[in-house]
C-alpha cells in the first residue's frame, strides 16, 4: 500500500486528525462501531481492530449499484499475485505492491488521482527465491502519519505518510535462512505487531511486537520452543486442559524438532482494545510428513491471545493438533459482540482452514460453536468439551497414499479476509471447495540431492466448482446463502451499509450481490485475476468510491504469475494441478481499478 | 567437399544445437553448493561442464540460480539454461542423460568413536544423536526408515538450504559431526564425501544398507538433464560422457564422491 499525503495545508491537522481517528474508529470492536459515524477513510486491510471489513457508507446501494462505473485506474507495472488492501487517508491512497514492495501515494484531490511520490524500499532480490507462494504483500496500516508495512526480505518500514521519506527500518530476520514477510502488520497501543512467513523452509516461526515511533524490536515471541521464547508466563489461562502444561512447545515435538518447526504468523492480527488482547493464528508444522514429528506439535495450527506491550500469552487453543494435511490456523478473527444461547458474549469468528467456522469467547479462548462451511471429510467434528477435532484416520497423510480427502491443504479457505455486517449480522466468507490426493514419491531432487516428498494433486470438491462465496449467520451456526465459482474465491470481501457485498474472482471479475440473498447486482471485467481485497471510502467529492487491485497470483495463481508448467500438477505445493486452465481465462498484470457512480 | 569437411560440419552443428546459435553451452547452476558448483567455479559440476564444452568446442555460460524446488525444472523450461547437471536419472518433466555415477546416503562419524554403523535398523541409532538434512519441508530419504522405526526424537535436523548467506550451507552437518555435536549424520554421499576430506578431524563414510526401506531407495543414478525434446542435445551429452569417462571418474575422486554399484 501507498501512502501518500495530500495538501500541505492539511498536515499539522491530519496528524492531530489520525490519532482521533485510530482511537475512535478503529479502537472498537465490532458492537461498538456500529453506532459511529464512518469517517470514509480505510485505515487499514481490515477496516478497524475488529476486522469486520464494514463500511457504513451507503450512498452505493442494492438499487443503484447496477450504475456503478469505473472512475480511474492505476498499474503497477508489476507481474506477480497483487493481495494488498489499498488504504485512504487525508484524500491520498496508498498502494502497497508485491516485491519489490513499492509503496505508491495517489492524489485524491486531483482528476484521475495522479502519483505524488513512490517509496521503493528495494527488498533483497533474492528474497525471491525464498518465498514459498509468490511475492505477495498483503498490505499497509496508517499510524499517527506514518505508513507502516514489511517488506519480503524481512523489514519493517515506517514511510511519512506526507513526505514518502523513510522514517524508520528494522530488520526482524534473515531471508538467507528461509524467513519472508507477507502479511500485513497492525499497531496496537504504539507496538507495530509482525509475523513472518516461511513454513514451508523448516523456519521457527515467531511474532514480533515493534516500537512504533522507533521501529526499535520490544519483544518476540515464538511459535515453538520453551515457555519463555513463546512469552507464556503466569497469566496464561488456556481454556482446555489439552493446551495446559509447561514447555508444550518443546514437550510436543520429538527431539530438537521445533527449532525447525513452523508455526509462522503469516496472516491476519486483530485487537480488542478493551481486553487488551489482541488475536492471531499459527502455521502449519513441520516438516509436512507428520510420521517425523510425532506429538501434538504445539504451537503450529494455534490461535493465540496476546497483550500487544509485552507480547505476553493470556490464551492459547491449538485447532488442529498434529496438523496432517498442511491446516495453518493463519485465517482472520473478527471480534463481535453476539448474543450466543441467550447470553451476550465478546467472541471472535474464525473460519479455519480444516474447514470449521469457530465462535470462540475472546476472553478466555472456550469454543462456542465450530460448525463446518464446506466440505470437510478429513476430520468428524469438534468436542466442544476437551477442544480436540477428531481427525478422520482414514484421511490420515504419511508414506502412502491417501486419495479424496477434503479440504485440500488450502483448507474451506485460505487468508482470504471475510467481512462482517453489522445490518445483517452475516459473515461473507470467500472460500474453496477443493479435495486432495498425496502419494509418497520416490526419487525428488534438489540441487544435487535427491530427497523423499509427498506429491500432492489438489481438485475440485463435490459439486465441480473449485471457489465458493457465502454468507454465513455466526449465531444459528449455518449458510445462509452461496454463491459458486469457478475457480477459488481468493480475494477478500467487503461488507457495506448499502446492502451491498463485494469480491473478486480469480477470472478477473469484481462482483456486487446482494448481503441477503446473494444475487449479483453487478459485475466489472478487470484486466486479470483478482486476489486482492476491496475497500470503499468517501473521496473529497463527497461520493463514494470501491476499489480494487487486479492482479492474478499467490499460492492459487502461481501458475499464472510464476509462469509453472500446467503439465505439472505438483508445482506450487500440488496446487497447480487444480489451477491448469487459469491461463485460459486470465494473464498477469498488477492494476488498480477505481469505482463510482456517475 | 572431402569427408573429414562434412565431419567437421555436422560436429559443429550438433554441438551448438540450432543453426543460428553460438557454440555456447548454457547451465543453470547453484551460485554456493559445494561440492557440486559455485559461482567461482570451484565445484565438480563446474568442471563438468568445461568438459562437455571442451568437446563440442563451445563455451559454458552460467545462469546462476539459487537452490530451491524444482530449480531444475523451472529453470531448465523457462529456457534459462539447456541443461542442468546432477539430477537424479529419469527425473520427471525434464529428459535426463544416461547416468554418469551413482552415488548413496551415507553414515559419517568420527573415526575415534568407532561406532561402525552400517544399518539403518542398527538398534545404537535408537540412543545416538543422528543430524540429517531436512530438504524444503522435508527429511532426506533416510529419515522415513527411523520413523518407521519409532525414531525421531533423536534426529537434529540440519536445513539444506541453511543460512543462504554463509558459504556453503549444507557442509554445517558434516562440521557438526567432525564437531561431536551430533554422535551421527546420515547424508546424501557427496557432501559427506568431500566435506569429510577437509574436516580436521577423521571421519569415517560408509554407504547405508538396506538399499531400498518400503520402496525407498537410498542410492541414486545421477545424470545431466536438458528440456523436454531435446534429444539432440541429450545425444551429444551421452556421447561425450561416454567417451570421456575416464575423465569424468577422475574429477568425482578428486572430490571424494563415494559411488556404489
Amino acid at each position: 500500500m501507498y501512502n501518500l499525503q495530500r495538501a500541505l495545508s492539511c498536515v499539522l491537522h491530519s496528524s492531530a486528525y489520525a490519532v482521533i481517528v485510530v482511537t475512535l474508529v478503529t479502537g472498537i470492536a465490532a458492537g461498538q462501531i456500529q453506532n459511529q459515524p464512518d469517517d470514509g477513510q480505510w485505515l487499514m486491510p481490515a477496516k478497524n481492530y475488529a476486522s469486520t471489513r464494514y463500511s457504513t457508507l451507503d450512498q452505493i446501494n442494492a438499487a443503484n449499484v447496477g450504475g456503478l462505473k469505473l472512475a480511474w485506474s492505476f498499474s503497477t507495472g508489476l507481474t506477480h499475485g497483487h493481495e494488498a488492501a489499498p488504504l485512504i487517508v487525508n484524500n491520498t491512497m496508498y498502494v502497497v505492491t508485491p516485491y519489490p514492495n513499492n509503496l505508491y501515494a495517489l492524489d485524491l484531490t486531483k482528476p484521475g488521482a495522479p502519483m505524488k511520490w513512490v517509496f521503493q524500499p528495494e527488498p533483497s532480490p533474492s528474497s525471491q527465491g525464498v518465498a514459498c507462494c509468490d511475492t505477495v504483500n498483503r498490505g499497509a496500516f496508517y499510524w499517527n502519519g506514518k505508513i507502516i508495512y514489511n517488506t519480503l526480505d524481512v523489514q519493517t518500514v515506517a514511510v511519512d505518510a506526507n513526505t514518502g521519506k523513510q522514517v524508520w527500518k528494522t530488520k526482524l530476520g534473515d531471508i538467507n535462512t528461509g524467513e519472508s514477510i507477507t502479511m500485513a502488520p497492525i499497531v496496537a497501543k504504539g507496538v507495530v505487531l509482525v509475523g513472518n512467513s516461511g513454513g514451508e523452509f523448516g523456519v521457527r516461526g515467531w511474532l514480533c511486537g515493534l516500537d512504533a515511533d522507533t521501529g526499535k524490536i520490544k519483544w518476540r515471541a515464538y511459535g515453538a520452543g520453551p515457555d519463555k521464547d513463546v512469552l507464556i508466563g503466569s497469566n496464561f489461562k488456556p481454556f482446555y486442559q489439552k493446551d495446559r502444561g509447561a514447555d508444550l512447545g518443546v514437550k510436543t515435538w520429538p527431539g530438537d524438532a521445533w527449532k525447525i518447526g513452523g508455526a509462522t504468523a503469516w496472516s491476519w492480527i486483530s485487537y480488542d482494545p478493551q481486553l487488551d488482547l489482541f488475536y492471531y493464528g499459527t502455521s502449519n508444522p513441520g516438516p509436512w510428513n507428520p510420521e517425523q514429528r510425532p506429538g501434538d506439535n504445539k504451537w503450529g495450527s494455534s490461535l493465540f491471545a496476546r497483550r500487544p506491550e509485552t507480547g505476553e500469552a493470556i490464551w492459547a487453543y491449538q485447532l488442529s493438533p498434529h496438523d496432517l494435511h498442511d491446516y495453518d490456523a493463519v485465517n482472520e478473527n473478527i471480534l463481535l459482540d453476539l448474543n450466543i444461547n441467550g447470553q451476550q458474549r465478546k467472541v471472535l469468528a474464525h473460519p479455519d482452514r480444516n474447514g470449521y467456522l469457530y465462535i470462540i469467547d475472546r476472553a478466555t479462548g472456550e469454543v462456542l460453536s465450530a460448525q463446518t462451511f464446506g466440505y470437510v471429510n478429513t476430520s468428524e467434528g469438534v468436542d466442544l468439551k476437551t477442544g480436540l477435532v477428531k481427525w478422520n484416520p482414514t484421511k490420515q497423510t504419511g508414506y502412502h497414499t491417501i486419495r479424496d480427502a477434503c479440504p485440500a491443504p488450502p483448507g474451506v479457505k485460505d487468508w482470504t479476509p471475510s467481512a462482517y455486517s453489522l445490518k445483517t449480522g452475516l459473515i461473507y466468507i470467500p472460500h474453496n471447495n477443493l479435495c486432495y490426493e498425496s502419494q509418497a514419491t520416490q526419487a525428488n531432487y534438489i540441487e544435487g540431492t535427491p530427497y523423499v516428498g509427498m506429491t500432492v494433486r489438489m481438485y475440485p470438491g463435490p459439486g465441480g466448482n473449485r471457489g465458493v462465496f457465502s454468507a454465513w449467520d455466526p449465531v444459528q451456526a449455518k449458510t445462509v446463502w452461496s454463491v459458486n465459482e469457478m475457480f477459488p474465491v481468493w480475494s477478500g470481501a467487503l461488507a457495506t451499509a448499502g446492502d451491498v457485498v463485494f469480491y473478486g474472482t480469480m477470472d478477473g471479475w469484481f462482483k456486487a450481490v446482494d448481503d441477503r440473498s446473494g444475487k449479483e447486482l453487478w459485475r466489472f471485467k478487470t484486466g486479470s485475476g483478482i486476489i486482492g481485497q476491496p475497500v470503499t471510502y468517501r473521496g473529497p467529492d463527497g461520493k463514494q468510491y470501491v476499489a480494487i487491485l487486479s492482479g492474478v497470483g499467490g499460492w492459487a495463481g502461481g501458475i499464472v504469475s510464476g509462469g509453472l508448467n500446467a503439465a505439472d500438477g505438483t508445482g506450487a505445493l500440488g496446487f497447480s494441478n487444480a489451477m491448469a486452465d487459469l491461463g485460459k481465462y486470465t494473464t498477469k498484470g498488477g492494476m488498480l481499478y477505481v469505482f463510482s457512480l456517475p | 567437399m572431402c569427408s573429414a569437411f562434412r565431419s567437421l560440419f555436422i560436429a559443429l552443428t550438433i554441438a551448438s544445437g540450432v543453426f543460428a546459435q553460438p557454440a555456447v553451452l548454457k547451465v543453470c547452476a547453484d551460485p554456493n553448493n559445494l561440492p557440486f558448483s559455485n559461482q567461482q567455479q570451484q565445484g565438480f559440476e563446474n568442471k563438468l561442464a568445461d568438459l562437455i564444452a571442451t568437446n563440442m568446442n563451445a563455451k559454458v555460460e552460467y545462469t546462476w540460480w539459487s537452490q530451491h524446488k524444482n530449480f531444475g525444472k523451472q529453470s531448465l523450461n523457462v529456457g534459462a539454461c539447456d541443461v542442468v547437471l546432477g539430477v537424479t536419472a529419469g527425473m520427471q518433466d525434464v529428459l535426463t542423460t544416461t547416468p554418469y555415477y551413482r552415488s548413496t546416503y551415507v553414515f559419517v562419524s568420527r573415526q575415534d568413536r568407532g561406532l561402525q554403523i552400517k544399518s539403518l535398523l542398527d538398534p545404537q541409532l535408537a540412543t545416538l544423536r543422528i543430524g540429517m538434512h531436512i530438504v524444503g519441508d522435508d527429511f532426506a530419504p533416510p529419515a522415513i526408515a527411523l520413523a518407521r522405526q519409532g525414531i525421531t526424537k533423536n534426529i537434529v535436523g540440519f536445513s539444506l538450504f541453511g543460512d543462504y548467506g554463509e558459504v556453503n550451507p549444507p557442509r554445517k552437518l558434516i562440521d557438526a559431526v567432525a564437531s561431536g555435536d551430533i554422535d551421527v549424520a546420515i547424508s546424501w554421499g557427496p557432501f559427506a564425501g568431500y566435506f569429510a576430506q577437509q574436516a580436521k578431524t577423521p571421519l569415517v563414510i560408509t554407504p547405508v544398507t538396506p538399499a531400498a526401506f518400503l520402496g525407498i531407495p537410498f542410492a541414486y543414478d545421477i545424470s545431466a538433464a536438458v528440456r523436454q525434446g531435446n534429444e539432440t542435445l541429450k545425444a551429444e551429452l551421452d556421447r561425450i560422457l561416454q567417451t570421456q569417462s575416464a575423465t569424468v571418474q577422475r574429477i568425482l575422486a578428486q572430490y571424494g564422491i563415494p559411488q556404489v554399484q
